[in-house]
């Protein structure tokens, strides 16, 4: 059987060469994520669809009963969250994910071949980044089919995405932590549940200044909060004007926030990473 | 490869976790070409072994070779000589058998089309070209064990690690893993395979290591075990219980050349003495007790099985298991 057995190429010697595999060991693994979307499109119907879903639900069915700040329109008001929502909740896939491949041994595996080591997670980013991208467009056009408009132009609208991709990129890293980490069903539980009220304690839905005390300082410091706050000044949305000093930084805070995310979840994960074999 | 002919080489291996010592001075040494059997009840480090021979676990201590590279400072170099097929199918369960085999074949860089004949060979060897479109997940357990195996062997590997490749399967489907072992093995592979089956390592197995508390505590092959608990014995049966003093006497005299104690019990009639030519020894009992005149109601030559060799070896009251199949309790994430 040696006789037809293929021979693989030794790792290459020089940086560019090993930057090459890099990239096509992590493209091989976003093939994979996106094979996975062809193959079982149902749980991705239902990751797009909840969050369209619950737009529906608060703009027609709750909608009426929140007066918005300044008078606007609650639409207006209600959109730029959800697309900030839809990114904390992207954190729930790449959570599953990680941690279902490490408890598969899928993960030791890919440890085991001659691939490079950083694939796993670049080629995971990479699909995770695509899919929210592609949630992000349905929310969008789900949002424009309501009424709901940006006003500053579309260099503004661009920024205000970006910023959006940011808190998701930022929340990747700490899903691939946290799905290292995770050990066996029940802290896969732990972390879906934890991220609802990441979600709703932040002034997605209502003011942090009407929440009680400590409640209201944790939802004006939420990352989300300030994302939301800048994406809506950003479109021209109507918000809430709060007087404290992270309202009133929002926009330096969505970027600050997330690139500190990342700075300490990122080398954490690699880390992780490669402790597995410790 | 190396100068040593080993195709595995451990040395003092340690591996601590947390209060459990796993590893505790594991030395092994695998010929090239042979399959050797880690033979050892659950949580004796058979996993944690394979795991570090793998480069997948760093060890507190000792050294380790595979393929004539050092497996922490030369763990690249290892990972392109071994495959490995571990304890649980590590597949993907909503990807096709194809689209898996495909894909770690890409990851060993053989190119787009490279990986694809390469999955579709295997998938023939495997039987596997029927289902090969079906996701894994709608696999059968001996299915998937061969998917796997076929995974850990797109190269072709000279050494190949199976961490109890028949756990958990049904008869049918531990055959067939069985075979492809054997057919592996006569094309010169390397095997080294963990078991908690006696039956296991007795049938693919030309060494056995026994492992128990983190080292291995015996070693040869299947008989050469089986001797080293002690030699065969001659069991002799009498019709009348005053016939036992004679007896005894007799069997004495025969297995006095082993120079071991004979076992009288006097409940059941029955004579026992270790002996070292069986066969001679078996004639020369029936020879002397016809011509005493005792009547034998059985004369018997015994052979130790392997089970009394675990059970002797590790001290324990049970033997880990005398039948695949059945047990897979021990599913987790930290196995
Ligand atoms: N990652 C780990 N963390 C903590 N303990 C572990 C880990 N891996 C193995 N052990 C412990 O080390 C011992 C040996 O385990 P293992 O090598 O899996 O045994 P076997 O494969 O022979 O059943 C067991 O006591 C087990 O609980
Ligand atoms: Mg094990």
């Amino acid at each position: 059987m040696s006789g037809t057995a293929p021979v693989a190429p030794a790792p290459p010697r020089t940086a560019l060469g090993r930057l090459g595999w890099a990239v096509a060991d992590g493209w091989t693994i976003t093939r994979r994520d996106l094979s996975h979307w062809a193959r079982r499109p149902a749980p991705v119907v239902v990751g797009l669809l909840f969050p369209v879903m619950t737009v529906l639900m608060f703009a027609y069915l709750l909608g009426g009963g929140i007066t918005v700040p300044g008078g606007g329109d609650y639409r207006e008001f209600l959109v730029p969250g959800m697309f900030a929502m839809t990114m904390v909740f992207g954190v729930e896939t790449t959570f599953a994910a990680v941690a279902g491949d490490a408890a598969k041994g899928v993960t030791d595996r890919f440890r085991s071949l001659p691939m490079a080591a950083s694939a796993v997670v670049t080629g995971r980013s990479a699909a995770d980044m695509l899919a929210s991208v592609l949630g992000l467009a349905v929310m969008v056009a789900c949002g424009l089919a309501i009424g709901w408009r940006w006003h500053n132009g579309p260099a503004a609208a661009l920024a205000a995405v970006g910023l959006l991709l940011l808190l998701r990129f930022a929340l990747l890293w700490v899903g691939i932590y946290l799905g290292l980490v995770a050990r066996g069903p029940e802290a896969v539980a732990a972390v879906q549940i934890l991220v609802w009220p990441l979600g709703f304690v932040s002034n997605t839905f209502a003011s942090p200044a009407a929440m009680p005390g400590w409640l209201g300082v944790i939802a004006e410091a939420n990352p989300l909060s300030a994302t939301v706050a800048a994406v809506r000044e950003l479109f021209g949305n109507p918000g809430w004007d709060g007087a404290s000093w992270a309202a009133q930084h929002a926009m330096t805070l969505a970027v600050v926030w997330p690139l500190a995310l990342v700075a300490v979840f990122l080398p954490l994960a690699v880390r992780r990473h490669r402790d597995l074999g410790r | 490869m190396g100068g040593t002919g080993h195709a595995v080489l451990a040395e003092g291996l340690r591996k601590r976790f947390g209060a459990t010592e796993a590893l505790a001075g594991f030395d092994l040494a695998v010929p090239e070409g042979t399959v050797c059997g880690l033979l050892g009840p659950n949580g004796a480090g058979k996993t944690t072994a394979v795991r570090v021979l793998t480069t997948l676990l760093r060890p507190d201590g000792g050294r380790a070779e595979v393929a004539g590279f050092d497996v922490v400072r030369q763990a690249a170099r290892a990972r392109h000589r071994i495959g490995l097929v571990g304890q649980h199918a590590a597949l993907d369960e909503v990807l096709s058998g194809r689209q898996n085999l495909e894909m770690f074949g890409r990851l060993y860089h053989l190119g787009a089309a490279g990986a694809r004949s390469r999955a579709g060979e295997l998938l023939e060897r495997f039987g596997l070209t029927g289902a090969a479109g079906r996701p894994v997940r709608l696999y059968s357990g001996g299915m998937r064990r061969r998917l796997d195996l076929a995974a850990g062997l797109i190269l072709s590997p000279p050494v190949l690690f199976l961490d109890e490749p028949t756990t958990g399967l049904d008869p049918r489907g531990r055959t067939d893993v069985w075979e492809a072992v054997g057919s592996l093995v006569s094309g010169g592979t390397t095997v080294l395979l963990t078991t908690q089956y006696l039956e296991e390592a007795d049938r693919l197995a030309g060494r056995i290591c026994v492992v128990d508390a983190g080292r291995v505590i015996a070693e040869g092959s299947p008989s050469e075990l089986k001797a080293s608990i002690g030699a065969d014995r001659v069991t002799v049966v009498v019709r009348r219980e005053a016939d036992l003093p004679a007896a005894a006497a007799i069997v004495a005299r025969v297995a006095a050349r082993g120079a071991s104690p004979v076992a009288v019990d006097r409940d059941t009639r029955r004579i026992s003495a270790p002996v070292t030519d069986p066969v001679a020894a078996l004639t020369e009992v029936a020879r002397a007790l016809r011509d005493a005149g005792v009547q034998a109601e059985d004369i018997a030559l015994r052979r130790p099985t392997l089970d009394e060799v675990f059970l002797r070896l590790t001290g324990r009251e049970q033997a880990p298991g005398r039948e695949p199949g059945g047990r897979d309790a021990a599913r987790g994430a930290v196995a």
